[in-house]
Protein backbone atom coordinates (compact mmCIF):
# COMPACT_ATOMS: atom_id res chain seq x y z
CA UNK A 1 0.00 0.00 0.00
CA UNK A 2 1.43 3.36 -0.90
CA UNK A 3 1.26 6.00 1.81
CA UNK A 4 2.46 8.86 -0.36
CA UNK A 5 2.39 9.50 -4.06
CA UNK A 6 3.92 12.58 -5.64
CA UNK A 7 3.40 13.05 -9.37
CA UNK A 8 5.12 15.49 -11.71
CA UNK A 9 6.06 17.95 -8.99
CA UNK A 10 7.53 21.21 -10.26
CA UNK A 11 8.78 24.11 -8.20
CA UNK A 12 10.64 27.30 -9.09
CA UNK A 13 12.00 30.08 -6.91
CA UNK A 14 12.33 33.46 -8.65
CA UNK A 15 12.34 31.82 -12.06
CA UNK A 16 14.92 29.23 -11.11
CA UNK A 17 13.64 25.68 -11.50
CA UNK A 18 14.50 23.72 -8.36
CA UNK A 19 12.24 20.73 -9.00
CA UNK A 20 11.62 19.72 -12.61
CA UNK A 21 9.02 16.99 -12.84
CA UNK A 22 9.62 14.76 -9.83
CA UNK A 23 7.51 11.70 -9.10
CA UNK A 24 7.87 9.28 -6.26
CA UNK A 25 5.95 6.72 -4.25
CA UNK A 26 6.45 5.73 -0.64
CA UNK A 27 5.19 2.27 0.33
CA UNK A 28 4.14 1.36 3.84
CA UNK A 29 7.05 0.10 5.92
CA UNK A 30 9.77 1.17 3.52
CA UNK A 31 12.72 3.45 4.03
CA UNK A 32 13.38 5.81 1.14
CA UNK A 33 16.56 7.86 1.12
CA UNK A 34 16.99 10.89 -1.06
CA UNK A 35 20.61 11.66 -1.89
CA UNK A 36 22.34 14.03 -4.23
CA UNK A 37 24.61 17.05 -4.33
CA UNK A 38 23.76 20.31 -2.54
CA UNK A 39 21.26 22.36 -4.51
CA UNK A 40 19.84 19.34 -6.28
CA UNK A 41 16.38 20.02 -4.79
CA UNK A 42 16.27 17.31 -2.10
CA UNK A 43 15.17 19.57 0.73
CA UNK A 44 12.71 21.44 -1.48
CA UNK A 45 11.16 18.11 -2.44
CA UNK A 46 10.79 17.24 1.24
CA UNK A 47 9.32 20.68 1.98
CA UNK A 48 6.78 20.16 -0.82
CA UNK A 49 5.93 16.69 0.50
CA UNK A 50 5.29 18.09 3.99
CA UNK A 51 3.33 21.13 2.90
CA UNK A 52 5.94 23.70 3.95
CA UNK A 53 6.18 24.69 0.27
CA UNK A 54 3.44 24.55 -2.32
CA UNK A 55 4.51 23.02 -5.64
CA UNK A 56 3.85 25.10 -8.76
CA UNK A 57 2.28 22.05 -10.37
CA UNK A 58 1.87 18.35 -9.79
CA UNK A 59 -0.12 16.13 -7.52
CA UNK A 60 0.44 14.93 -3.96
CA UNK A 61 -1.70 12.18 -2.51
CA UNK A 62 -1.45 11.04 1.09
CA UNK A 63 -2.88 8.09 2.94
CA UNK A 64 -2.43 8.87 6.59
CA UNK A 65 -0.40 11.39 8.56
CA UNK A 66 3.22 12.45 8.62
CA UNK A 67 5.85 13.96 10.87
CA UNK A 68 9.05 15.84 10.09
CA UNK A 69 12.42 15.96 11.79
CA UNK A 70 14.27 19.15 10.94
CA UNK A 71 17.95 19.65 10.32
CA UNK A 72 18.17 22.19 13.14
CA UNK A 73 15.61 20.49 15.42
CA UNK A 74 13.26 23.47 15.84
CA UNK A 75 12.34 22.42 19.35
CA UNK A 76 10.26 24.88 21.35
CA UNK A 77 12.88 26.45 23.65
CA UNK A 78 10.38 27.62 26.28
CA UNK A 79 9.00 24.10 26.78
CA UNK A 80 10.68 21.34 28.77
CA UNK A 81 11.58 18.13 26.97
CA UNK A 82 8.41 16.35 28.11
CA UNK A 83 6.23 19.32 27.16
CA UNK A 84 7.81 19.49 23.71
CA UNK A 85 6.78 15.87 23.21
CA UNK A 86 3.33 15.97 24.82
CA UNK A 87 1.95 19.41 23.93
CA UNK A 88 0.78 18.72 20.38
CA UNK A 89 -0.79 15.30 21.11
CA UNK A 90 -2.75 16.92 23.96
CA UNK A 91 -3.59 20.30 22.42
CA UNK A 92 -3.85 19.36 18.75
CA UNK A 93 -4.93 15.72 18.76
CA UNK A 94 -6.96 16.26 21.97
CA UNK A 95 -5.79 12.95 23.38
CA UNK A 96 -5.97 12.04 27.05
CA UNK A 97 -3.20 13.57 29.12
CA UNK A 98 -2.23 10.52 31.17
CA UNK A 99 -2.10 8.32 28.09
CA UNK A 100 0.01 10.89 26.18
CA UNK A 101 2.45 11.27 29.07
CA UNK A 102 2.83 7.51 29.40
CA UNK A 103 3.57 7.19 25.71
CA UNK A 104 5.94 10.17 25.75
CA UNK A 105 7.93 8.70 28.64
CA UNK A 106 8.24 5.41 26.77
CA UNK A 107 9.48 7.30 23.69
CA UNK A 108 12.00 9.28 25.72
CA UNK A 109 13.23 6.04 27.32
CA UNK A 110 13.68 4.59 23.84
CA UNK A 111 15.70 7.66 22.89
CA UNK A 112 17.84 7.27 26.02
CA UNK A 113 16.50 10.52 27.48
CA UNK A 114 14.54 9.32 30.50
CA UNK A 115 16.58 11.48 32.87
CA UNK A 116 16.07 14.59 30.70
CA UNK A 117 12.30 14.98 30.69
CA UNK A 118 12.37 18.12 32.81
CA UNK A 119 15.38 19.66 31.06
CA UNK A 120 15.05 22.51 28.56
CA UNK A 121 16.39 22.21 25.02
CA UNK A 122 19.17 24.75 25.72
CA UNK A 123 20.56 22.39 28.36
CA UNK A 124 20.96 19.51 25.90
CA UNK A 125 23.61 18.57 23.34
CA UNK A 126 22.70 18.73 19.66
CA UNK A 127 22.35 14.96 19.51
CA UNK A 128 20.02 14.96 22.51
CA UNK A 129 17.96 17.79 21.02
CA UNK A 130 17.59 15.87 17.78
CA UNK A 131 16.47 12.78 19.70
CA UNK A 132 13.86 14.90 21.50
CA UNK A 133 12.63 16.18 18.15
CA UNK A 134 12.35 12.61 16.87
CA UNK A 135 10.36 11.70 20.00
CA UNK A 136 8.18 14.79 19.44
CA UNK A 137 7.44 13.68 15.88
CA UNK A 138 6.77 10.07 16.91
CA UNK A 139 4.41 11.13 19.71
CA UNK A 140 1.92 12.17 17.01
CA UNK A 141 1.89 8.56 15.76
CA UNK A 142 2.58 9.52 12.16
CA UNK A 143 2.29 7.02 9.32
CA UNK A 144 5.36 8.48 7.62
CA UNK A 145 8.32 10.20 9.23
CA UNK A 146 10.37 12.60 7.12
CA UNK A 147 13.94 13.52 8.01
CA UNK A 148 15.54 16.62 6.49
CA UNK A 149 19.30 16.07 6.83
CA UNK A 150 18.88 15.06 10.47
CA UNK A 151 22.62 14.93 11.21
CA UNK A 152 23.88 17.90 9.21
CA UNK A 153 23.90 20.24 12.22
CA UNK A 154 25.71 17.74 14.44
CA UNK A 155 29.33 16.92 15.25
CA UNK A 156 30.52 13.62 13.77
CA UNK A 157 30.48 11.90 17.14
CA UNK A 158 26.86 12.93 17.70
CA UNK A 159 25.85 11.87 14.20
CA UNK A 160 26.22 8.19 15.10
CA UNK A 161 23.66 8.32 17.90
CA UNK A 162 21.01 9.79 15.60
CA UNK A 163 21.74 7.30 12.83
CA UNK A 164 21.37 4.48 15.34
CA UNK A 165 17.95 5.77 16.40
CA UNK A 166 16.83 5.88 12.76
CA UNK A 167 18.18 2.36 12.17
CA UNK A 168 16.21 1.10 15.17
CA UNK A 169 13.06 2.71 13.76
CA UNK A 170 13.73 1.05 10.40
CA UNK A 171 14.01 -2.30 12.15
CA UNK A 172 10.49 -1.65 13.53
CA UNK A 173 9.28 -1.02 9.95
CA UNK A 174 8.57 2.67 10.49
CA UNK A 175 7.92 4.25 7.09
CA UNK A 176 10.59 6.89 6.58
CA UNK A 177 11.80 9.31 3.94
CA UNK A 178 15.30 10.55 4.68
CA UNK A 179 17.22 13.33 2.98
CA UNK A 180 20.82 12.65 3.90
CA UNK A 181 24.48 13.10 3.07
CA UNK A 182 25.47 10.01 5.06
CA UNK A 183 26.13 7.60 2.20
CA UNK A 184 27.06 4.42 4.05
CA UNK A 185 24.09 4.97 6.33
CA UNK A 186 21.76 5.44 3.36
CA UNK A 187 23.14 2.29 1.80
CA UNK A 188 22.59 0.26 4.99
CA UNK A 189 19.18 1.49 6.05
CA UNK A 190 17.29 2.17 2.81
CA UNK A 191 14.95 -0.04 0.85
CA UNK A 192 14.96 2.49 -1.94
CA UNK A 193 17.24 5.33 -2.89
CA UNK A 194 16.45 8.30 -5.05
CA UNK A 195 19.44 10.13 -6.49
CA UNK A 196 18.62 13.71 -7.39
CA UNK A 197 20.64 16.05 -9.52
CA UNK A 198 19.70 19.53 -10.77
CA UNK A 199 16.04 19.13 -9.95
CA UNK A 200 15.62 15.75 -11.65
CA UNK A 201 15.50 12.22 -10.33
CA UNK A 202 18.64 11.00 -12.02
CA UNK A 203 18.44 7.46 -10.70
CA UNK A 204 16.09 5.44 -8.57
CA UNK A 205 16.27 1.88 -7.28
CA UNK A 206 17.17 -0.37 -4.41
CA UNK A 207 20.25 0.52 -2.38
CA UNK A 208 22.27 -2.18 -4.15
CA UNK A 209 21.18 -1.02 -7.61
CA UNK A 210 21.97 2.63 -6.96
CA UNK A 211 25.33 2.05 -5.33
CA UNK A 212 26.36 -0.44 -8.04
CA UNK A 213 25.11 1.73 -10.89
CA UNK A 214 27.46 2.70 -13.66
CA UNK A 215 25.59 6.01 -14.24
CA UNK A 216 28.36 8.60 -14.59
CA UNK A 217 26.56 11.26 -12.50
CA UNK A 218 26.12 9.05 -9.48
CA UNK A 219 29.61 7.60 -9.84
CA UNK A 220 30.97 11.12 -9.79
CA UNK A 221 28.83 12.00 -6.77
CA UNK A 222 29.66 8.87 -4.75
CA UNK A 223 33.33 9.25 -5.68
CA UNK A 224 33.40 12.34 -3.46
CA UNK A 225 32.69 10.18 -0.42
CA UNK A 226 35.78 8.19 0.53
CA UNK A 227 34.54 5.26 2.57
CA UNK A 228 31.86 3.88 0.26
CA UNK B 1 2.89 74.52 55.83
CA UNK B 2 4.14 71.50 57.73
CA UNK B 3 6.16 69.04 55.72
CA UNK B 4 3.75 66.24 56.68
CA UNK B 5 0.83 68.16 55.12
CA UNK B 6 2.91 68.77 52.01
CA UNK B 7 3.73 65.06 51.76
CA UNK B 8 0.08 64.11 52.20
CA UNK B 9 -0.97 66.39 49.35
CA UNK B 10 1.80 65.01 47.14
CA UNK B 11 0.79 61.44 47.94
CA UNK B 12 -2.78 62.25 46.91
CA UNK B 13 -1.42 63.50 43.60
CA UNK B 14 0.69 60.38 43.38
CA UNK B 15 -2.50 58.29 43.52
CA UNK B 16 -3.64 60.01 40.33
CA UNK B 17 -0.23 59.43 38.71
CA UNK B 18 -0.37 55.73 39.61
CA UNK B 19 -3.88 55.51 38.16
CA UNK B 20 -2.75 57.03 34.86
CA UNK B 21 0.18 54.63 34.85
CA UNK B 22 -1.90 51.50 35.51
CA UNK B 23 -4.75 52.36 33.16
CA UNK B 24 -2.26 53.11 30.39
CA UNK B 25 -0.38 49.84 30.83
CA UNK B 26 -3.47 47.65 31.18
CA UNK B 27 -4.98 48.94 27.94
CA UNK B 28 -1.98 49.83 25.80
CA UNK B 29 -0.15 46.50 26.18
CA UNK B 30 -2.94 44.43 24.55
CA UNK B 31 -3.89 47.24 22.18
CA UNK B 32 -0.25 47.48 21.09
CA UNK B 33 -0.32 43.80 20.14
CA UNK B 34 -3.40 44.39 17.97
CA UNK B 35 -1.77 47.44 16.39
CA UNK B 36 1.36 45.39 15.62
CA UNK B 37 -0.84 42.86 13.79
CA UNK B 38 -2.23 45.73 11.74
CA UNK B 39 1.27 47.01 11.06
CA UNK B 40 2.29 43.53 9.78
CA UNK B 41 -1.01 42.93 7.94
CA UNK B 42 -0.89 41.62 4.37
CA UNK B 43 -3.69 44.07 3.56
CA UNK B 44 -1.94 47.25 2.31
CA UNK B 45 -4.84 49.53 3.36
CA UNK B 46 -4.76 48.37 6.99
CA UNK B 47 -0.98 48.41 7.02
CA UNK B 48 -0.80 51.97 5.69
CA UNK B 49 -3.43 53.31 8.11
CA UNK B 50 -1.61 51.75 11.06
CA UNK B 51 1.73 53.01 9.81
CA UNK B 52 0.40 56.57 9.65
CA UNK B 53 -1.11 56.24 13.14
CA UNK B 54 2.19 55.01 14.61
CA UNK B 55 4.10 57.70 12.75
CA UNK B 56 1.87 60.51 14.12
CA UNK B 57 1.91 59.12 17.67
CA UNK B 58 5.67 58.88 17.70
CA UNK B 59 6.31 62.00 15.67
CA UNK B 60 4.40 64.56 17.76
CA UNK B 61 4.67 65.47 21.46
CA UNK B 62 2.41 63.54 23.83
CA UNK B 63 1.53 66.87 25.48
CA UNK B 64 0.17 68.15 22.18
CA UNK B 65 -1.79 64.92 21.67
CA UNK B 66 -3.37 65.28 25.12
CA UNK B 67 -4.38 68.85 24.38
CA UNK B 68 -5.79 67.85 20.98
CA UNK B 69 -7.85 65.04 22.47
CA UNK B 70 -9.06 67.20 25.35
CA UNK B 71 -10.10 70.23 23.27
CA UNK B 72 -10.86 68.43 20.00
CA UNK B 73 -14.51 67.56 20.72
CA UNK B 74 -15.24 71.13 21.83
CA UNK B 75 -13.45 73.10 19.14
CA UNK B 76 -13.90 70.56 16.40
CA UNK B 77 -17.44 69.33 16.99
CA UNK B 78 -18.89 71.85 19.40
CA UNK B 79 -19.54 69.25 22.09
CA UNK B 80 -19.25 70.87 25.53
CA UNK B 81 -16.70 69.27 27.86
CA UNK B 82 -18.25 67.34 30.73
CA UNK B 83 -16.47 67.51 34.12
CA UNK B 84 -15.06 63.97 33.89
CA UNK B 85 -13.81 64.40 30.31
CA UNK B 86 -10.36 65.53 31.50
CA UNK B 87 -9.56 62.14 33.01
CA UNK B 88 -10.97 60.24 30.06
CA UNK B 89 -8.97 62.40 27.66
CA UNK B 90 -5.76 61.70 29.59
CA UNK B 91 -6.47 57.97 29.51
CA UNK B 92 -7.24 57.98 25.77
CA UNK B 93 -4.17 60.04 24.97
CA UNK B 94 -1.77 57.92 26.97
CA UNK B 95 -3.23 54.62 25.79
CA UNK B 96 -3.14 55.59 22.09
CA UNK B 97 0.39 56.96 22.40
CA UNK B 98 1.86 54.02 24.30
CA UNK B 99 0.07 51.43 22.15
CA UNK B 100 1.96 52.85 19.16
CA UNK B 101 5.32 52.40 20.89
CA UNK B 102 4.45 48.96 22.24
CA UNK B 103 3.26 47.89 18.77
CA UNK B 104 6.69 48.54 17.33
CA UNK B 105 8.31 46.64 20.19
CA UNK B 106 6.00 43.68 19.59
CA UNK B 107 6.70 43.81 15.87
CA UNK B 108 10.45 43.70 16.45
CA UNK B 109 10.03 40.67 18.72
CA UNK B 110 7.65 38.82 16.40
CA UNK B 111 9.77 39.42 13.32
CA UNK B 112 12.89 38.18 15.13
CA UNK B 113 11.40 34.70 15.61
CA UNK B 114 12.91 32.03 13.41
CA UNK B 115 10.63 30.63 10.66
CA UNK B 116 11.56 27.17 11.99
CA UNK B 117 9.30 27.70 15.00
CA UNK B 118 6.29 28.35 12.75
CA UNK B 119 7.22 25.39 10.54
CA UNK B 120 7.57 22.99 13.47
CA UNK B 121 4.19 24.16 14.79
CA UNK B 122 2.59 23.77 11.37
CA UNK B 123 3.88 20.21 10.94
CA UNK B 124 2.56 19.32 14.41
CA UNK B 125 -0.85 20.60 13.40
CA UNK B 126 -1.17 23.64 15.68
CA UNK B 127 -3.79 26.13 14.49
CA UNK B 128 -2.67 29.68 13.70
CA UNK B 129 -4.00 30.94 17.04
CA UNK B 130 -2.37 28.08 18.97
CA UNK B 131 0.91 28.69 17.16
CA UNK B 132 0.86 32.35 18.09
CA UNK B 133 -0.29 32.11 21.69
CA UNK B 134 1.46 28.87 22.70
CA UNK B 135 4.68 28.97 20.70
CA UNK B 136 5.46 32.47 19.44
CA UNK B 137 4.10 34.99 21.98
CA UNK B 138 5.77 33.49 25.10
CA UNK B 139 9.14 33.67 23.37
CA UNK B 140 8.42 37.17 22.06
CA UNK B 141 7.58 38.41 25.57
CA UNK B 142 10.92 37.20 26.86
CA UNK B 143 12.77 38.90 24.02
CA UNK B 144 11.00 42.26 24.29
CA UNK B 145 11.00 42.55 28.07
CA UNK B 146 14.02 44.89 28.31
CA UNK B 147 12.45 47.23 25.73
CA UNK B 148 9.09 47.12 27.52
CA UNK B 149 10.82 47.95 30.82
CA UNK B 150 12.38 50.99 29.19
CA UNK B 151 9.03 52.18 27.88
CA UNK B 152 7.32 51.53 31.23
CA UNK B 153 9.89 53.63 33.07
CA UNK B 154 9.38 56.43 30.57
CA UNK B 155 5.64 56.14 31.19
CA UNK B 156 6.10 56.79 34.93
CA UNK B 157 7.76 60.09 34.14
CA UNK B 158 5.37 60.91 31.29
CA UNK B 159 2.40 60.78 33.67
CA UNK B 160 3.49 64.28 34.71
CA UNK B 161 2.29 65.53 31.30
CA UNK B 162 -1.27 65.19 32.59
CA UNK B 163 -0.78 68.64 34.10
CA UNK B 164 -1.03 70.11 30.59
CA UNK B 165 -4.82 69.66 30.60
CA UNK B 166 -5.25 70.33 34.28
CA UNK B 167 -5.45 66.83 35.70
CA UNK B 168 -4.20 67.04 39.25
CA UNK B 169 -1.43 64.44 39.29
CA UNK B 170 1.60 64.57 41.58
CA UNK B 171 3.52 66.97 39.34
CA UNK B 172 0.60 69.41 39.21
CA UNK B 173 0.39 69.32 43.03
CA UNK B 174 4.15 69.79 43.41
CA UNK B 175 4.15 72.81 41.10
CA UNK B 176 1.22 74.39 42.91
CA UNK B 177 2.76 73.80 46.33
CA UNK B 178 6.10 75.11 45.15
CA UNK B 179 4.46 78.32 43.96
CA UNK B 180 2.27 78.87 47.03
CA UNK B 181 5.04 78.04 49.54
CA UNK B 182 7.76 79.73 47.46
CA UNK B 183 9.89 76.66 48.10
CA UNK B 184 11.58 74.10 45.92
CA UNK B 185 11.02 71.41 48.54
CA UNK B 186 7.77 70.04 47.03
CA UNK B 187 9.52 69.55 43.67
CA UNK B 188 12.39 67.76 45.39
CA UNK B 189 9.92 65.47 47.14
CA UNK B 190 8.13 64.86 43.83
CA UNK B 191 11.45 63.89 42.26
CA UNK B 192 12.12 61.44 45.06
CA UNK B 193 8.63 59.94 44.68
CA UNK B 194 9.05 59.47 40.92
CA UNK B 195 12.38 57.83 41.56
CA UNK B 196 10.95 55.41 44.14
CA UNK B 197 8.05 54.64 41.81
CA UNK B 198 10.48 53.75 39.03
CA UNK B 199 12.70 51.83 41.38
CA UNK B 200 9.74 49.58 42.19
CA UNK B 201 8.81 49.27 38.50
CA UNK B 202 12.38 48.32 37.56
CA UNK B 203 12.57 45.81 40.41
CA UNK B 204 9.29 44.22 39.34
CA UNK B 205 10.30 44.00 35.68
CA UNK B 206 13.67 42.56 36.58
CA UNK B 207 12.04 39.84 38.63
CA UNK B 208 9.89 38.87 35.63
CA UNK B 209 13.03 38.79 33.49
CA UNK B 210 14.69 36.51 36.01
CA UNK B 211 11.66 34.24 36.05
CA UNK B 212 11.89 33.85 32.29
CA UNK B 213 15.59 33.08 32.48
CA UNK B 214 15.00 29.34 32.72
CA UNK B 215 15.64 29.02 28.96
CA UNK B 216 17.36 30.91 26.23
Amino acid sequence: MSLLEMKHIKKSFNGQEVLRDISLTVEKGEVLSIIGPSGSGKSTLLRCATGLETPDSGEIRYTGTFGLVFQNFNLFPHYSVIKNVTDAPIKVQKRRKDEVYQEARALLAKMGLSDKENAYPCQLSGGQQQRVSIARALAMNPDILFFDEPTSALDPELTGEILKVIKDLAAEHMTMVIVTHEMSFARNVSDHILFMDQGYVELEGTAEEVFASSNSRIRGFLGKFENI
Amino acid sequence: MAISVMLMKLLEGMGVSVMIFLVTLIFSLPLGLLVSFGRMSKNPVIRTIVKVYISVMRGTPLMLQLIAIYFGPYYGLGIPNSPGWKNTAVAIGFILNYAAYFAEIYRGGIESMSPGQYEAAKILGYSRAQTFFRIILPQVIKRILPAVTNETITLVKDTSLAFSIGVIDMFTVAKALSASQTSLLPLVFAGVFYYIFNFIVAFFMESIEKKLNYYH
